[in-house]
């Protein structure tokens, strides 16, 4: 109790306006008001960066897409994006369009420079080592089979895991992976699967780098299950992209 | 006036050697470590945090006497976030894969205590100009130390620099050094040589000894 009066109502305005206490504080409406002003600032500063960048990240965007479908399909000229629907219709996707409805699967039409398909490619995931494999696959309809792999995004180890795009021996098992459905189209004949490095028998199986087994699974994941999604919807429609429209 | 430009000159000095973020205060050491995988990715991230910088100090250095002290700090984080954000955009634009490359740690400059830093010590109480060569010195010192890991860290791990090999088919990569691992490992090594140049000039400075002289 050593100060019995700081209670008492009466002594408090008087310790407030006391001219030894803290700096004054600023008015409500200077924080507001200089809040405003800098939001307003900023803001217009991301507006410019965004519309001012724009064109150029569609464009990068697209010409990465276009980049790694070239390379699993090495015949391709252009392409076109699609989604494959839940009750298995095809529609084509727009210029700028992103968002993909669930249930959709997306993938590309690649035309060779006469406008007859090339092939079809799309994307899978699997889980890696480190984190999801991304990749892209490149699909021929004459062999009901993948002709090609690339990474779209992956942080397997260096050295280790990273060696799915390096190890010839393991791209080898891309040239004609076969993916073949059922007579009834509804699944795929066989699951797609790693094994170990020297025990595949089968066409749809893949032969697995050794000490990398683990993201070498994930790449047999990743097209097993994108397979089984896509193409039960798509092998029926293909007449529908036959030539480029 | 030639002490006011020797001031000026000291303060964007200051930055890339006797306060070297990275190596002298040992500061924002999240993407030191991080990003420094290659020399490509390092330098980018570098020079991303130096815009970033020298754009909201000067800002900070412009708003100062009409911010209150009580909204000073969100004020300076909206404007960091907010050139961070530009520079995320102009990253996306430049280049694809050095975006996916830096990843999260593009966005995460906005919590780098070095900007943070240089707008309340230094932006928020000099004019523009001063504020934002001490922040491009600050900056050029961090995307130098940020280089300095990158480019050992390619050079022994994976034996390139900027893409480029540089041995012959022999080189075996010493991989430790791109994993998590060889960044401490060269980061450490980098703070020891700093550290032994800095008492090899103590050394050097210091006369004989005659009295309580040397500070
Ligand atoms: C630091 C470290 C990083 C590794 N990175 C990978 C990797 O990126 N991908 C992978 O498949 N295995 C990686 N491995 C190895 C796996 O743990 C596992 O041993 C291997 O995939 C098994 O392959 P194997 O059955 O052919 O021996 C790593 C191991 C260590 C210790």
């Amino acid at each position: 109790m050593s100060e019995p009066s700081s209670t008492d109502k009466k002594v408090i305005p008087i310790a407030v306006a006391a001219p030894e206490a803290a700096p004054p504080e600023s008015p409500t409406g200077a924080m507001i008001r200089t809040l405003g002003l800098v939001s307003a600032i900023c803001g217009l500063i991301i507006v410019g960066a965004y519309q001012g960048t724009y064109d150029a990240v569609a464009a990068n965007k697209r010409i990465a897409t276009e980049r790694a479908v070239f390379k699993v399909l090495p015949k391709a000229k252009s392409i076109a994006e699609f989604l494959a629907q839940p009750g298995g219709g095809i529609l084509k996707v727009g210029a700028g369009e992103t968002a993909i409805p669930a249930g959709s699967v997306k993938f590309f039409a690649a035309y060779d420079e006469s406008g007859k398909l090339a092939g079809i490619a799309a994307e899978g995931v699997g889980k890696g080592y480190a984190d999801n494999v991304r990749i892209m696959f490149g699909y021929q309809p004459d062999c009901q089979c993948v002709v090609g792999i690339g990474v779209v995004s992956m942080r397997e180890t260096p050295g280790i895991g990273d060696k799915i795009i390096t190890d010839k021996e393991f791209l080898a098992n891309f040239t004609a992976l076969d993916v073949k459905l059922k007579a009834d189209l509804s699944a795929l004949a066989n699951e797609v699967k790693a094994v170990k490095r020297g025990s595949k028998t089968n066409a749809w199986q893949i032969d697995a780098i050794a000490g990398a087994t683990i993201t070498s699974r994930a790449v047999g994941k990743a097209i097993n299950d994108s397979a089984q999604a896509l193409l039960p919807r798509l092998v029926p429609k293909l007449d529908t992209l036959a030539t480029k429209s | 006036m030639n002490t006011a430009h020797y001031k000026t000159w000291d303060e964007f000095t200051e930055g890339i050697w006797r306060q070297n973020p990275v190596f002298v205060m040992v500061l924002g050491m999240c993407p030191v470590l991080a990003v420094s995988v290659s020399a490509v990715n390092a330098l980018s991230m570098g020079l991303a945090t130096l815009f970033v910088l020298v754009c909201s100090c000067g800002l900070v250095s412009l708003l100062r006497r009409m911010v209150p002290k009580e909204v000073r700090i969100a004020v300076y984080i909206v404007i960091i976030a907010t050139f961070v954000t530009a520079v995320d955009y102009a990253i996306q634009a430049i280049s694809l894969a050095l975006y996916d490359a830096l990843g999260a740690f593009i966005q995460l400059i906005v919590v780098n205590c070095i900007i943070l830093g240089r707008a309340e010590a230094h932006a928020s109480k000099n004019p523009p100009l001063p504020a934002m060569l001490n922040a491009a010195g600050m900056g050029i010192g961090f995307a130098i130390g940020l280089f300095a890991l990158g480019a050992v860290r390619e050079v022994l791990g994976a034996g390139t620099l900027f893409g480029i090999t540089l041995f012959g088919a022999g080189f075996q990569p010493w991989v430790i050094m791109v994993l998590p691992p060889g960044g401490f490992f060269v980061l450490g090594a980098w703070l020891l040589f700093f550290s032994w140049l800095e008492r090899r000039k103590l050394r050097r400075a210091a006369p004989p000894m005659e009295a309580g002289q040397h500070v």
